[in-house]
């Protein structure tokens, strides 16, 4: 072939179909950014997302359900001219919001693409139908939801609430949420999210240039289940629960009932608490809800750490038995108190002296400084720190100064001081016992749960073990961890118990003017056996704690109750707590105590809690 | 009266089978890809509001256009014809500027009742003859300045009508009448440097002045060397100074983005080559006249071309195209992202033609094109819809049943012993060469937004009648020939 002008002509022509050709085995074969790219543009992802698992009570009662609601959704970049005023009307808008949410689009529009997004959330099942019939709005969806659903007014904060995940949440979960997709923020929700959430779907449709769907891609071939969440059984007693929020309403404090043979928790009132109304549009309400001098978010019963008060004295009593520096038949003399050099630490008036069962009955301070000075100087031990360190082991064997290990995401460890504590304080070697007098009565640096303290009544109903308190129960898909099966024994041998046992029950079973503290709490028949605490409140009033179980025999179920500025022990957290107890045995409340009822529940001393007001 | 001649052959023996089927082939492509862009909206195919039973119409026209032209016009007469037809068209193509309908911008439209009319699609037919006609009567051999004048004002006329229309698609397509000057004798050198000037304005506007005079300095001087056959001076001169004004223009771009006050911006290496290329002018100047050597003189009305071009780039740049047309070529050239406004076809183009990977999406299952993705999706982007069902494989088909309808029409043209029919053959082909080049490349991003068709596929009746008479035209004529021989 000769190269004549013909040829290169030629050569030309098929040196330019090459380039073509290369160009288009670039665009076509090597890159594949514009696959990517016209799937975004012509296939609507839609997610699909799961039932979100149901929260039951111990009885089966649905705590937390489902309903549907629908978000509005668009592709901005699609969206054509529509009427504003129509939408606006139908949804019940203002017209700026709109506006102003286009307008955040547009600034975003490099980003946002062909993507869809939220132009309104959890509009009604009604508005959505409105709006589906009306022609003229290219470039819209509406986009099926489920929301959480509050049957029974019980739980609130316990629960925890649902709110669409935010960046910074995204980012914590790297490859787990996408926005727009809920997820349990706080208590129960957030606590078993990886059970309730489920697993998401994902539908995929073919649209066309106005977004409008022309079909299924790929007859849904690809399209991607929804697995729904699992269901979650709690250990709550909705009825209970619900009693206990109404008795602690217009209080600051707590209130927490295990069922000792399993360690199961049957009501766990933080108050002030959140409404259920309240959580289900967590976002209307976020703002008063932080603003609340009270805060209402924050759940005390396993997040405040308080002095447990006298009823630390059956601790101690049952430390004191187990080391043998006390007998039951030990008694010690009290003149209005414990004197010790130019010191006292008062006492009230009651008979003296007295032997073990006699001071848990009149929970007498006195007793309890010499049995704590016995154990402290106890000869036994080299040194003071030794008989500190001792005694904190003993402590510690009944869940205190420690996480308990319950299920809650964010449970206090509590305080229990330690020799070495003393030591950084005043230094090694001085200080003694009567230094440190004052944990003999559950204060000073003593500091603990109202969990702790239901959960120390449960160990005294078991006379010796507990199990680890929980909120969740096995149940069908959803298995606990083991460890909430296994019984946990404390350091006192389980013979020691019957005693304070015995105390615990003369307090609440001797008649009013025997001396016994909490002659209130009792109910005939019930066998309920408690002690009284009366914590000192730097800010104000004592507060007034009671821990009790009932019955003496075969327990079924333990109380801690614990009122901030409330007093005396007797005033309030002692009845409170065993009309929870009379309500969970007896299922009603008998007619005498009717009137202790219902001073309990219209009883108001929120005035009495000083808070900082936020400005 | 003919089938008395006993010499005569057959039809089926005296046409160019292989350009008739790929003619076909490419009208059923078009026909099926027209379909599959409306299939979604008509999915029958019998209505006479889709675009595709239209096209049926304009197909079966077009088939009997070619018949009239293959067995009832005399092809004598399209010698005889061409000058007037041409003139009559040119009238036509300035006529349609102050009466035509505008549409998109242009005013290239007659609208007669429901009959619309595109002079400049018949002009491809007036020209091509014109240009057939004229180089062959008066045996134009462009040896001397009066052939050029004469071939160029053939073409330079309705390319000027044209422009003023506003239809720069259809004025390029003019251009490749250079092929065909070229073959009948036009030197080489004329193509050289219309690639030079083009690489030229593309290099100024995407790198800069410097580039651009580097390359035409680069250019001058290869050619002027190598020319004389003195290819080690090049190497041992020139190649030492690009280099280091290379070097030089890398460390004042670093110094001046430093220090914009730098003592370096007044050593501007854009100046420093341009003074060198005035340079380079006066000493070949002065070689040329010396040695009467013509190529070195007009080499220097070339660099003074390419210099001018340089520097008045800008103007011609901002005050010569409209602003979109100044977008598109931004776009193109990648000075500017666009894919909202100017980008905006293109990169849709990219992804439908992308999106279709090696097979293809398979016929009738593209989204892209299907969906209203794509703009003009049935007209001047239907290779996306080819792109986007048929794949990289169908492409690639589909451009070489182009290259081969070319070639046959060159291989025919070269064939033939009609001065006349040779160069209509090679205008033909230079017409279709341009269409595909254009549309192809700028479906693809090859070449700037230009809206011209895609011969024989896009949709359109007008198009598809003016490139059937075109390409019957010259199987007649060869037919014609080769029944006697």
């Amino acid at each position: 072939m000769k190269l004549d002008r013909k040829n290169k002509l030629l050569i030309g022509l098929c040196v330019a179909a090459g380039l073509l050709i290369l160009q288009l085995f670039s665009i076509q074969v090597l890159s594949s950014d514009f696959k990517n790219e016209a799937s975004s543009q012509s296939t609507l992802r839609v997610p699909v997302y799961p039932r979100r698992g149901v929260i039951k009570d111990r009885n089966g009662k649905v705590l937390v359900g489902n309903k549907q609601c629908y978000d509005v959704m668009v592709t901005p970049k699609i969206v054509r001219e529509f009427d504003t005023l129509e939408f606006c009307r139908i949804f019940d808008v203002d017209k700026e919001y709109v506006q102003n949410k286009f307008a955040e689009f547009k600034a975003n529009a490099k980003r946002i693409g062909y993507q869809e997004v939220v132009l309104l959330k959890q509009v009604s099942k009604e508005k959505y139908t409105e709006f589906a019939e009306i022609k003229g709005f290219d470039g819209f969806r509406c986009q099926l939801r489920n929301i959480r659903d509050y049957p029974f007014n019980a739980g609130g904060n316990l629960l925890g609430y649902v709110s669409e995940v935010d960046a910074d949440f995204i980012k914590r979960h790297p490859g787990e949420y996408r926005p727009g997709d809920y997820a349990g923020r706080t208590g129960l929700e957030a606590a078993r999210e990886q059970d309730l959430r489920g697993v998401k779907g994902e539908q995929k449709f073919i649209r066309n240039s106005r977004n409008q769907i022309e079909g299924p891609y790929k007859d849904g071939l690809e399209d991607i289940e929804a697995v729904p969440g699992k269901d979650i059984v709690t250990t709550i007693d909705a009825e209970l629960q619900s009693y206990g929020q109404r008795l602690m309403q217009h209080k600051v404090g707590s209130l927490v009932a295990i069922e000792p043979s399993t360690g199961e928790i049957l009501a766990l009132v933080s108050s002030p608490g959140i409404d259920v109304d309240m959580l289900a549009e967590i976002g209307k309400h976020y703002k008063e809800i932080s603003e609340n001098p009270y805060k209402p978010m924050f759940n005390r019963a396993v997040q405040a750490s308080y002095p447990p008060g006298s009823c630390f004295k059956v601790m101690n009593g049952l430390i004191g038995l187990n080391e043998g520096v006390i007998t039951p038949a030990t008694a010690y003399p009290c003149s209005r108190g414990y004197h010790f050099g130019n010191h006292t630490l008062g006492c009230h008036a009651h008979t003296s002296p007295l032997d073990l069962e006699t001071s848990i009955m009149m929970s007498c301070n006195a007793y309890y400084c010499y049995v704590l000075k016995n154990l402290l100087e106890n000869k036994k031990y080299e040194s003071i720190d030794e008989a500190m360190t001792v005694w904190n082991e003993y402590v510690h064997s009944f869940g205190f100064g420690e996480k308990l290990g319950s299920d809650f995401p964010a449970e206090l460890g509590g305080n229990i001081p330690t020799a070495n504590y003393y030591n950084k304080i005043y230094g090694k070697g001085h200080w003694k016992a009567n230094t440190v007098i004052s944990i003999s009565i559950g204060q000073g640096e003593i500091g603990c749960t109202p969990l702790h303290l239901a959960n120390f009544c449960a160990t005294v109903a078991n006379r010796g073990f507990f199990y680890t308190p929980h909120i969740v129960k096995d149940s069908e898909g959803v298995e606990i961890d083991e460890k909430y099966h296994e019984k946990r024994y404390t350091k006192v041998a389980p013979e020691h118990f019957e005693k304070v046992v015995g105390g615990m029950y003369r307090a609440v079973n001797s008649p009013f003017g025997s001396g016994a503290t909490a002659s209130i709490a009792q109910v005939p028949g019930l066998d309920i056996c408690g002690k009284t605490g009366t914590a000192q409140n730097p800010h104000g009033d004592d507060n007034s704690v009671f821990m009790c179980f009932a019955p003496k025999d075969n327990p079924k179920i333990a109380v801690a109750a614990y009122i901030e500025n409330g007093g005396f022990g007797a005033t309030w957290a002692a009845p409170i707590a065993s009309l929870l107890v009379e309500k969970y045995l007896n299922g009603e409340i008998r007619d005498e105590r009717k009137g202790l009822e219902y001073r309990m529940l219209t009883g108001d001393i929120m005035w009495k809690v000083r808070v900082k007001k936020k400005k | 009266m003919i089938g008395q001649r006993t010499s005569q052959r057959s039809f089926a023996g005296s046409v160019d089978w292989l350009l008739i089927i790929s003619y076909l082939l490419l009208v059923t492509i078009g026909f099926m890809n027209v379909y599959s862009t409306v299939h979604n909206t008509y999915p029958d195919v019998f209505v006479w509001d889709s675009r595709a039973c239209k096209q049926l119409v304009w197909i079966g026209s077009a088939f009997l256009l070619a018949i009239m032209i293959l067995f009832v016009i005399p092809t004598r007469i399209y010698e005889q014809i061409a000058i007037p037809a041409y003139l009559g068209i040119f009238v036509l193509l300035v006529l349609v500027i102050f009466i035509g309908k505008e549409t998109n911008g242009s005013h290239s439209w007659f609208e007669l009742g429901p009959i619309k009319l595109q002079p400049a699609e018949l002009s491809k037919i007036t020209s091509s003859l014109t240009l057939a006609a004229i180089i062959s009567k008066l045996d134009l051999k462009f040896k001397t300045f009066r052939d050029y004048l004469i071939a160029g004002a053939v073409m330079g006329l309705p390319m000027v009508a044209i422009l003023a229309e506003n239809e720069t698609g259809s004025m390029l397509v003019y251009v490749g009448f250079l092929f065909v000057l070229y073959r009948e004798g036009i030197s080489g050198w004329w193509l050289f440097l219309l690639g030079l000037l083009i690489a030229t304005v593309v290099v100024t506007l995407k790198f800069g002045p410097f580039w651009s005079l580097l390359l035409v300095g680069i250019a001058a001087t290869a050619t002027n060397e190598i020319v004389i056959g003195k290819g080690r001076r090049w190497f041992l001169i020139f190649l030492p100074i690009v280099t280091v004004l290379i070097v030089w223009q890398i460390i004042f771009t670093r110094l001046t983005a430093e220090n914009p006050e730098s003592a370096a911006r007044f050593f501007d290496p854009a100046y420093i080559t341009a003074a060198l290329l005035a340079v380079l002018m006066v000493v070949y100047l002065i070689r040329g006249f010396r040695s009467l050597n013509g190529f070195k003189m007009t080499s220097v009305g070339a660099i003074l071309a390419c210099i001018i071009m340089v520097f008045s780039i800008d103007f011609l740049f901002d005050k010569v195209l409209q602003p979109h047309q100044q977008k598109r070529i931004e776009v193109l050239l990648g000075i500017t992202e666009d894919r909202s406004g100017a980008g905006y076809n293109v990169y849709q183009s990219k992804v439908a033609i992308g999106s279709g990977g090696f097979f293809g999406r398979g016929y009738l299952n593209g989204t892209q094109s299907t969906y209203g993705f794509v703009p003009e999706q049935s007209t001047d982007f239907i290779f996306c819809t080819v792109g986007e069902e048929w794949g990289f494989l169908g492409c690639t088909a589909i451009i070489l049943l182009y290259v081969l309808l070319i070639s046959r029409i060159v291989n025919g043209a070269e064939k033939s012993r009609e001065r006349f029919t040779r160069i209509y053959g090679y205008c033909v082909a230079a017409c279709l060469f341009m269409h595909l080049m254009i549309n192809v490349g700028m479906t693809i991003g090859l070449m700037p937004v230009i809206g011209i068709p895609l011969p024989l596929v896009s949709y359109g009746g007008s198009s598809l009648w003016a490139f059937t008479i075109l390409i019957f035209i010259f199987v007649a004529l060869d037919r014609n020939e080769k029944k006697y021989f």
